[in-house]
């Protein structure tokens, strides 16, 4: 098995997980349709879940990894919520564009 | 070697989430994200973390994104019929996650120095020491995470059903 404990500072996994992550702002921000926003938050929470990952092998700690057990049941649901809430409002307006879904805006 | 395999994974990942962010059709930002999520599994393996590799490429590839794959084409959204963002939303959206980058990076580079240790134990992320810790230290969170799935699955079907008349 490859060595990454040894070889790979441990800073370039905070700079992936930040790049990721920031995609992933930068999708919420920039796309209209609310499915790619959507999968936008999935990327922005496995930056996350890489994250713990590479910490918990590091430091040779099990917990970070059951973590992201329990961060990916939550994404999981939130998929599924999500898209049954998109469904749903797609078919009343028959559109899942984010700016015409202004409707709770006061 | 590793630091090879690393960088490859790391700026492959980062490419195709890019690349997911910027495509018009949404299809292809389902394809491109599943790719970027086969190189987070790549830096699991990598990590000595196998179950969690399976565990996400039988969890995202398998069920999140055929999910999304399946809304969208029951959406009938397959298409690049998504209107544009105006080119000034599009620079403040990308001053805005850029500077949100700018400020981890330096808040995270001035941080102190995390003790690690020079070796790993290597059994760390294998199926029978993390299914002692999930069943022992974390038995109760994995039984809340059995009841939130059920609230999501019942809370996702009324959703989705029609309604009733």
């Amino acid at each position: 098995m490859l060595d990454v404990v040894k070889t790979v500072p441990i800073d370039y996994y905070l700079w992936l997980s930040c790049a990721l992550f920031c995609i992933g702002v930068f999708g919420v921000l920039i796309r209209r349709n609310a499915l790619v926003v959507l999968m936008c938050v999935e990327l922005m929470l496995n930056a996350v879940n890489l994250l713990l990952a590479a910490f918990s092998t590091y430091l040779s700690d099990a917990q970070g990894q059951i973590l992201v057990f329990f961060i990916m049941v939550v994404a999981a649901a939130e998929a599924a919520v999500g898209l049954g809430i998109l469904v749903m409002i797609f078919r009343n307006t028959h559109t899942t564009d984010i700016y015409l879904l202004d409707k709770l805006r006061g | 070697m590793t630091l090879a395999v690393f960088l490859t994974l790391a700026i492959a990942s980062v490419i195709f989430a890019l690349l997911m962010v910027l495509t018009k059709n949404p299809v292809h930002s389902v394809i491109f994200l599943l790719l970027t999520f086969f190189a987070i599994a790549g830096q699991y393996v990598l990590l000595n973390a196998q179950f969690l590799a399976v565990v996400h490429i039988i969890v995202y590839a398998g069920a999140v994104m055929v999910l999304f794959l399946f809304v969208l084409m029951l959406l009938n959204l397959n298409t690049d019929a998504e209107p544009r963002q105006t080119a000034r939303w599009k620079l403040a959206a990308a001053i805005a996650s850029g500077m949100l980058l700018l400020t981890m990076v330096g808040a995270l580079r001035g941080g102190a120095e995390l003790p690690i240790p020079e070796t790993s134990d290597p059994h760390v992320g294998l199926v029978k020491n993390l299914g002692r810790v999930l069943f022992t230290d974390f038995v109760v969170p994995f039984e809340v995470a059995g009841i939130l799935f059920l609230a999501a699955m019942v809370g996702a079907v009324l959703l989705a059903k029609r309604e009733i008349r």
